[in-house]
């Protein structure tokens, strides 16, 4: 299958869904080492994302994803809007006019939004944020196309990385955000945008599955 | 020439006393506009604010943005982004600087009628003014 506007509208609609069903989970991760606030502000952008779809009416997947980002830029609240904001929309501009992407331009559009979170927050792999999922959810997501994967079986290793990404980020000292504040304090938790990324790039797996 | 201030904290009342000790040490010259907490008056930050706030302070000489952090930086900064791929955007610069020091720096200096440059480098400057 291509990744195309009924695809992307899936996808964000099934983030949605998703992150509301875990609201109350995201929200207690970040009790425990941020500001508690996480499983609102993503339920609130999500919701904004989808509503602007729905205005916008894109004819575009990369228009899907950059209404969705621009939902998230101005509804979420905290940090997490402007970051999952840009990374949506750079996925989004990344896919360019295509109205079929490939898996190969799924995985540039995901690439793109790395580069936008890390550039916007300034974090990097193991300072115990949502790049610890992205990272190597992207890696996953292009060595499985490299291999001859699908867009499918691409989601799913992405998915999959991503959780593990997750699991790796307990162990971690938070070197960003409100976190990192605690110092030695923070270790022994998972992120939670690490947790909301890994339940984003789960629905990707099961939209295009 | 008078550049103008905004000042953005996730907390609204924390952006409008700053904002209001900025205005007081600088005088009536310099716009100075607040834009704190969410466009529903929750802490957090938003850019819906932010934009207003910066096209309310820009005379045509530019504005200084002033963040306090976490979420305040990061919108900020996305709204340049933005305000890149847009006609006739005021020009903005953020400073990286301390939230009410900087703000007094940034308001004084404008009042003087300094361009953008020179009001950005005074907010980053009161990093360095000791108080002890």
């Amino acid at each position: 299958m291509a990744f195309d506007v009924q695809t992307a509208t899936a996808w964000i609609t099934a983030s949605e869904a998703v992150v509301k069903a875990n609201e109350a989970r995201l929200t207690g991760l970040d009790a425990a080492i941020g500001d508690g606030d996480h499983g609102a502000n993503m339920a609130r952008g999500l919701a904004a994302a989808l509503a602007n779809i729905a205005e916008k009416e894109p004819a575009t997947p990369g228009d899907v994803l950059v209404a969705a980002g621009r939902g998230i830029v101005a509804k979420t609240g905290g940090a997490s809007g402007p970051l999952y904001g840009t990374a949506f929309r750079r996925a989004g501009k990344a896919l360019g006019d295509a109205t079929e992407a490939t898996a190969e331009q799924v995985g540039d559009a995901l690439e793109a939004a790395l580069t936008a979170i890390k550039e916007l927050g300034g974090a990097a792999e193991g300072d115990k944020t949502m790049v610890d999922g992205l990272a190597p959810a992207v890696a996953a997501f292009r060595q499985a196309v490299a291999d001859g994967g699908d867009l499918a079986s691409a989601s799913v290793a992405a998915a999959d990385a991503a959780e593990a990404g997750l699991a790796a980020t307990v162990p971690l000292q938070a070197r960003k955000g409100r976190a990192s504040y605690l110092g030695a304090r923070s270790v022994g938790h998972e992120d939670p945008g690490a947790a909301s990324l890994a339940l984003i790039l789960r629905a990707l797996a099961e939209v295009t599955a | 020439m008078t550049v103008g201030i905004v000042l953005v904290s996730h907390s609204p009342a924390v952006a409008g006393s700053v904002a209001d000790l900025a205005a007081e040490l600088a005088g009536p010259s310099v716009a100075i506009r607040a834009a704190g907490g969410t466009d529903d008056g929750r802490f957090g930050t938003s850019i819906e604010l932010i934009s207003a706030a910066v096209r309310s302070a820009d005379s045509g000489d530019g504005v200084c943005v002033i963040m306090d952090m976490g979420s305040s930086v990061l919108t900020s900064k996305t709204l340049v982004e933005d305000l890149e791929d847009e006609a006739d955007a005021p020009v903005v610069r953020l400073a990286d600087a301390p939230f009410a020091e900087g703000a007094v720096a940034a308001a004084v200096l404008a009042s003087t009628g300094q361009d953008l440059d020179a009001v950005v480098a005074s907010a980053e400057h009161a990093w360095s003014m000791r108080k002890l």
